[in-house]
């Protein structure tokens, strides 16, 4: 189990360089954006591109920008008019704690509610329960983000004033002007979580509550009740599990539509603003972000998956 | 299967029970139904699932607005009036009744509001004014003296209540309109103020006397006392038109500005002019001025074809890939898998931008899009064609082929991909609206600007309705209808066409 890991991690980190350096290559073969004019930082912005090797082949820039992580984890300065001169990983790491408490709080509550109402509706299966629960799910998982994020931002902050219309700015993450402040966009969040984990959960349940175990967990006497909850919740949680790891990962990255519909300081408006701005230094990192994050997450699933089920993990590759 | 576990099979009577055959033999029987083949039988499955026969009929309805809907429209999606910005629904045909009024809530109108309002419908006859919905009454403290301010709330009809603006032509405009209004009956000049009597109001709305304190005058019968102008020495030009009731030439309709003249003009009637017909937004307006029932359309059309053309191409490349990799398994297996797991590990974000950059220049904006989709798109496709490969390709009818000397080529394409063909169809239904909705979020997010191209798309019209969601809620909502059902819709319909085609995986993730 311990080598299957280590492969699978080893494995991922390859992947990543590999899609960092095809990203590295293709950004900088963009032209230059152009500095301001008489800012008192071009000097230095143009000395650190010399350091760079912007005028070397690709290979040795994405040598010496390789060491710069390594051994400084310097990201570079932001070029443009978005935070001319600053440290990019500076200001990114400034971003992260809006993103996570957002993502934090809509996972926290929604998963949980997620998997009970997927619990309800497989027990209740080919009941009205089931069959409301079922469409509501597949109405919320076809209805793109932004549409209900306008729907919260409609009904709940602008007609019944329950909250503010935008995230309040400042740091001060667990007030609770802030607490309130977050929770539309994460009620916007939170509704394809739910759908999500609803979905998955009744059609596992609904597998497990067929199978064979089950009959003889009844034919040997235990209630109905007794028998979901020791055999088949604990199976169909092989699946949810990972999954739920996987949406712990996914907290660090946020959605770009919904922190730009409130106004959320995150990473996602970050590297929106970037792409708009072209500011190509924090679009690397963010590039690098994103895709760490989606690896780590497809990672994390496949070694939780062997971890909860040993049948999986023996059939793993070796 | 556990539902049955109540149910008792003891003491069941014995006449309940009757011989399937007791004098004839079962077997060797002629089969007397007529054979179904596999389609029909599929449709006669997808029949059955009542919920994705009407998502279709409303998708098919769908599909038909997209294509019918900008060339009913009165307007095309170039027709933009800069002053019809954010304008609710409105049709004149229902001006008077309780929807497509043009209605917009107006709160707290006090009593000078009100007069300009009511104004408004005496000079034009056009009142904007639909209902009152609420009064409120306050005592205010002024100069020592209680006094009662009343404010309303109020419904107005926006397309009237723009009413009259300022608005400067030149000599041949001028005469041109003049003659239009003679010939069609319809007023567009009203007669100039004169700015003494109404406290030199810049508001062309205002054309009664006001006095000192801005209150309007009132006469005897409490009708409003005009404040035209009869100042013939400013005028503009001669009018020879339409004239006011009550008067009796000396009005004067225009004021001399240097080359040309200025006029009040009723601008609802001077877009009859214009255009030919009245105003008639039956979704409203957005923040371009753009007609929503058109710009809908026009957006829909484009994602429509854009979904279809992606579709296709992602799944040629994703079932040639997937044959390759599913019939040759092994190292060639090994090696296309990681390529793949390197592209699918590019978040999409990071490729449509990417490739923006790079290519909208030198391909455009729409192909270097499609790129982007095609890059990653057909991963899914490929793994799923890998999957039917791996099912079929040791079974008895391929091995048969092979011993009769068929070449790689055939096996794959004649004899294992026709078997694998339902799958894949049906599964394009599915990533049809996964292509609209990721196509939606990019122009949504401004990463993909397509209005040049396409005219507008859905997401640019989210985007523009959601800067004014609060004032014009109705430029949101309906793109949000729209899309919604769209997606909705197809997910349905593709969930019904992938349990018709395979009923073995009915009810795994539907």
């Amino acid at each position: 189990m311990i080598k299957y890991t280590l492969q699978r991690i080893l494995y991922m980190f390859l992947v990543f360089m590999i899609i960092t350096f095809m990203s590295f290559i293709l950004i900088r073969m963009l032209p230059l954006p152009m500095l301001p004019p008489e800012d008192p930082h071009n000097i230095q912005v143009l000395r650190r591109r010399e350091a760079l090797g912007y005028n070397e082949p690709y290979l040795v820039q994405f040598w010496l920008f390789l060491k710069n992580i390594v051994t400084k984890w310097d990201w570079g300065l932001s070029e443009t008019r978005l935070a001319y001169g600053q440290d990019v990983w500076q200001i990114f790491v400034g971003k992260l704690p809006a993103t996570m408490i957002v993502n934090l709080y809509s996972i926290i509550w929604s998963i949980p509610v997620g998997v009970a109402l997927g619990v309800i509706a497989a027990l209740k299966k080919n009941t009205w329960v089931d069959y409301f629960l079922s469409t509501a799910t597949m109405v919320v998982i076809s209805v793109p983000s932004f549409v209900y994020a306008f729907l919260v931002q409609y009904i709940f902050c602008f007609k019944l004033h329950w909250f503010p219309f935008l995230m309040k700015g400042g740091t001060d993450y667990f007030s609770w002007d802030m607490f309130v402040s977050v929770i539309p966009p994460v009620l916007s969040l939170s509704f394809g979580v739910i759908a999500g984990f609803c979905r998955t959960t009744r059609a596992e349940l609904t597998e497990v509550l067929t199978s064979e175990f089950m009959l003889l967990a009844r034919t040997k006497g235990l209630t109905k009740a007794q028998a979901t909850v020791r055999h088949a919740l604990r199976n169909c949680f092989v699946v949810i599990v990972p999954g739920i790891f996987g949406e712990f990962i996914g907290i660090l990255g946020g959605s770009l539509i919904i922190e730009g519909i409130f106004a959320v300081p995150g990473v996602g408006r970050l590297t929106l603003d970037a792409i708009t701005a072209l500011d190509y230094n924090i679009f690397m990192l963010s590039t690098c972000f994103y895709t760490a994050i989606g690896l780590a997450a497809s990672l994390v699933v496949d070694i939780s998956y062997g971890f909860i089920d040993p049948r999986i993990r023996m059939g793993s590759k070796k | 299967m556990t539902d049955n576990n109540d149910v008792t099979y003891e003491k069941i009577p014995a006449e309940k029970f009757a011989f399937v055959q007791e004098n004839e033999r079962l077997h060797d029987k002629e089969l007397q139904t007529k054979a179904r083949s596999f389609f029909a039988d599929a449709m006669l499955r997808f029949r059955k699932n009542k919920s994705s026969v009407i998502a279709s009929y409303i998708l098919i309805f769908l599909i038909l607005y997209a294509i019918f809907a900008p060339m009913i429209s009165q307007y095309d999606i170039k027709d933009t009036d800069p002053r019809y910005v954010n304008y609710p629904p409105f049709s004149p045909a229902f001006a008077n009744a309780g929807f497509l009024n043009g209605a917009r809530k107006m709160d707290s109108q006090n009593d000078k509001a009100m007069d300009i309002w009511n104004g408004l419908g005496v000079e034009t006859g056009m009142n904007p004014v639909i209902r009152t919905l609420d009064t409120h009454t306050t005592q205010v403290k002024q100069r020592g003296k209680l006094v009662t301010r009343t404010t309303y709330d109020i419904e107005v009809n926006m397309y009237y209540a723009l009413g009259i603006i300022y608005y400067n032509f030149n000599y041949e405009q001028y005469e041109a309109l003049q003659k239009w209004q003679n010939e069609s009956g319809i007023q567009v000049i009203y007669p100039y103020v004169d700015a003494e009597k109404t406290n030199n109001s810049d508001n062309p709305n205002i054309w009664f006397e006001l006095d000192r304190s801005g209150n309007a005058k009132k006469d005897k019968n409490g009708d409003f006392i005009p404040a035209y102008s009869t100042d013939a020495a400013n005028a503009g030009a001669p009018y020879n038109s339409i004239r006011v009731k009550g008067d009796d030439g000396s009005l004067v309709y225009s004021k001399a500005k240097s080359g040309s003249v200025q006029c009040r003009i009723c601008y609802y009637n001077y877009y009859i002019y214009l255009n030919g017909h009245e105003p008639s937004y039956l979704m409203g307006t957005n923040v371009m001025g753009m007609d929503l029932f058109c710009a809908i359309g026009v957006g829909a059309r484009f994602s429509l074809i854009f979904a279809i053309i992606v579709s296709a191409i992602n799944m040629t490349i994703g079932a040639i890939y997937g044959s390759i990799q599913g019939y040759y398994g092994g190292a060639i297996d090994m090696t296309l898998d990681r390529i793949t797991d390197v592209l699918s590990g590019v978040p999409f974000v990071v490729v449509t931008t990417l490739f923006q950059l790079h290519l909208s220049r030198r391909v455009g904006v729409v192909p270097s899009f499609l790129f982007a989709f095609v890059l990653t798109g057909w991963i899914g496709m490929a793994a799923l064609t890998r999957k039917q490969f791996y099912r079929f390709k040791s079974q008895e009818f391929v091995m048969a082929a092979r011993t009769l000397g068929a070449s790689d080529r055939r096996l794959m394409f004649k004899h294992i991909f026709p078997n694998a063909i339902g799958t894949i169809i049906t599964s394009c239904a599915l990533i049809i609206p996964g292509v609209i909705n990721s196509e939606t979020s990019m122009t949504y997010l401004g990463i993909v600007n397509l209005s040049s191209f396409a005219g507008t798309t859905i997401g640019t019209l989210l985007s523009q309705g959601n800067a004014a969601a609060t004032t014009a809620p109705h430029a949101m909502l309906w793109p949000s209808v729209f899309l919604g059902l769209l997606m909705i819709c197809f997910n349905l319909f593709g969930n019904g066409l992938r349990d018709a085609f395979n009923p073995t995986t009915r009810g795994v993730d539907d």
